[in-house]
């Protein structure tokens, strides 16, 4: 099979960093190694011939049973060339972490936050690494991993609810 | 607003050009200057739902904005992790209730990608119909706000008239005003009525009237322009790399429209244009959404000329929906019913991202597919969240006031946020 004319770009500039790539329903996928994530980045950003300006969005996807147990997402987009990209990074979940890539696309700042906080991916070199959706406070987990409960771990049953009764209580 | 002063230590900030302006010669002797905390929010009424922001504040002038989000968060991603595909379309209602209908065509469509479904081409002319009259909607309902919100009271009643006409023609075509479910995977829900194809050439023959009207109330209005010109100025560079998108992106000269560029529906059988800004300021991106509602209603009146006979639905029995008479009356469309409900149908694993030109900038929907009947993750790309991410970078040296207009220049809406 024939890589696609952009993986093969990103396979000849970075041989040692480059692990597959896919290609279905006319999206490219290219998995790389995590610790090549910024100068890949990089370089599809800056490289002429690439030209990868817009930051479309940034997740992550958890996969239990696999040895890494994460992978990092991204996705980005040509204004020019009018191409999209997706670029994918294993993480383990013994080493939870991969280089932020703020410095290249500011936008990543939120979307890596809102990773942060759905899936507990660190980001190394992030300029604002804290919660975003949850409460600062919040100490459950990771909401997003599919470990976690789809009604939650129980804190919320902490909460102390006004009633109907309790309110003519007060009165 | 709320005036919560604290004394906090603020790092400089000067890499902006408004910050670091000479305080202008008092005749009284300075005799303490501090740093003012300024909490803005949650209740505000100008954030459009629950949004917070805190102010770093040098007199009137902002020095760094970090909002605080998440108050609207109600696990979306989660949820959908856990209910099937159809399941999920009236979740989809609620991240921008404003415009919900489309909302509902982006998540339909990523599904149908992923899927790689062909849907009828009546189906993609009355997807487009009803879009664009969203379009018109949610444009609407942010010239109403937006100005209401920087002080013109008067615009917000005009709007809010023509958006009630639309909101009845969405009650009259689905029996909802808001939340609306109507686009199936593989179709739509029911199809137009002549009656309602006739209320809409009535509403389209004298739209642009209107909206002159509108535009007479703003367009020349001294406080407008002053509160609008040069407020929020993002150069094209920056909002690329930011990752805004929509009128946001466009207002600063950048020539980025999904429904041109990636046609989808019937964008690309009807004439129209993307409008594109200039200097990338909050009058330019009001220009560009005036402009928008114009093209909107050629789009419409186009589509509803050439809207070709045919059905309405792809007729797949493992996907797509029974039509609803059809459940009440027979026994196997009840059961197909049944069965899709509560099983689902499996999708080819796989992963997908779909893009949609949402009326607020670029809706996107990233499913991870596993092969069984739910997603197995699904990402929203929600342009409310990715325009607060600048938000910082555009309030910088501002003043206080001038935070509500480019809350309202992202036409932000927190269920979409916040998720």
């Amino acid at each position: 099979m024939t890589l696609h004319p952009n993986a093969e770009k990103i396979q000849a500039q970075f041989p040692d960093a480059f692990v597959s790539s896919k290609e279905w329903r006319g999206d490219l996928a290219v998995t790389v190694k995590k610790e090549a994530i910024i100068p890949v980045c990089r370089w599809l950003h800056d490289d002429p011939g690439m030209d990868f300006d817009y930051i479309v969005h940034v997740a992550s996807v958890d996969y239990p049973e696999d040895e890494a147990r994460f992978e990092m997402v991204y996705e980005f987009y040509s204004i020019r060339r009018r191409q999209r990209i997706r670029i994918k990074a294993r993480v383990t979940e013994e080493d939870c972490a991969i280089d932020s890539i703020t410095g290249i696309w500011k936008g990543a700042n939120f979307m890596e936050r809102e990773v942060f906080d759905m899936m507990g991916i660190r980001f190394n070199n992030h300029p604002d690494h804290r919660r975003i959706l949850m409460p600062d406070e919040y100490d459950e987990g990771w909401p997003l991993r599919k470990d976690f409960p789809l009604a939650g771990k129980g804190w919320r049953d902490t909460f102390e609810f006004i009633t109907e009764g309790s309110h003519k209580k007060t009165k | 607003m709320t005036t919560d002063a604290k004394q906090k230590p603020v790092e400089p900030a000067a890499e902006h050009p408004g910050v670091g302006i000479p305080v202008p010669n008092r005749a009284l002797p300075l005799l303490r200057t501090e740093k003012l905390m300024l909490n803005m929010g949650p209740q505000h009424p100008s954030t459009h739902g629950v949004l917070k922001v805190v102010l770093d504040l040098e007199g009137e002038r902002i020095i760094k904005a970090t909002p605080v989000l998440g108050f609207l968060h109600r696990g979306v991603e989660k949820l959908a992790e856990d209910g099937t595909y159809h399941q999920f379309i009236p979740h989809t209602d609620r991240l921008d209730y404003v415009c919900a209908m489309y909302n509902n065509f982006a998540y339909v469509r990523a599904v149908e990608k992923l899927l790689d479904m062909k849907v009828p081409d009546r189906a993609e002319y009355l997807r487009t119909i009803v879009a664009e009259v969203q379009r018109i909607i949610g444009h609407l309902f942010w010239l109403g706000t937006q100005a209401l919100d920087i002080g013109a009271m008067t615009v917000f009643f005009y709007t809010f008239l023509e958006r009630e006409v639309l909101l009845d023609f969405f009650d009259s075509l689905c029996g909802a005003r808001l939340t609306t479910s109507w686009y199936r995977i593989g179709g739509v829900e029911n199809d137009l009525s002549p009656r309602l194809i006739e209320d809409l050439y009535k509403f389209l023959a004298n739209f642009s009237e209107k909206l002159d009207e509108y535009n007479a109330l703003l367009e020349t209005n001294r406080i407008w322009l002053a509160r609008t010109k040069n407020v929020a100025v993002i150069s094209a560079e920056d909002a690329i790399n930011f990752g805004l998108s929509g009128p946001t992106l466009r207002g600063s000269g950048v020539d980025y429209d999904l429904r041109k560029y990636e046609p989808y529906g019937a964008y690309d059988k009807v004439q129209w244009e993307v409008p594109v800004g200039k200097n990338g300021d909050t009058y330019d991106r009001y220009w560009i959404r005036i402009l928008e509602l114009k093209e909107s209603a050629k789009i419409v009146k186009q589509c509803l000329d050439q809207l070709p006979a045919g059905p309405y639905m792809v007729e797949d029995p493992r996907v797509t929906l029974p039509q609803k008479d059809k459940v009440f009356t027979n026994l196997e469309h009840m059961i197909r019913q049944f069965k899709l409900f509560t099983q689902g149908f499996n999708t080819p694993a796989g992963e997908i991202y779909c893009g949609t030109e949402a009326h607020k900038g670029e809706l996107g929907f990233y499913i991870v597919s596993d092969g069984s009947g739910k997603p197995y993750r699904l990402k929203i790309r929600a342009p409310s969240f990715i325009h607060m991410g600048a938000f910082d970078h555009m309030a910088r040296g501002y003043m206080i006031a001038d935070v509500v207009t480019i809350f309202g220049t992202y036409d932000i809406v927190m269920g979409e946020c916040d998720r």
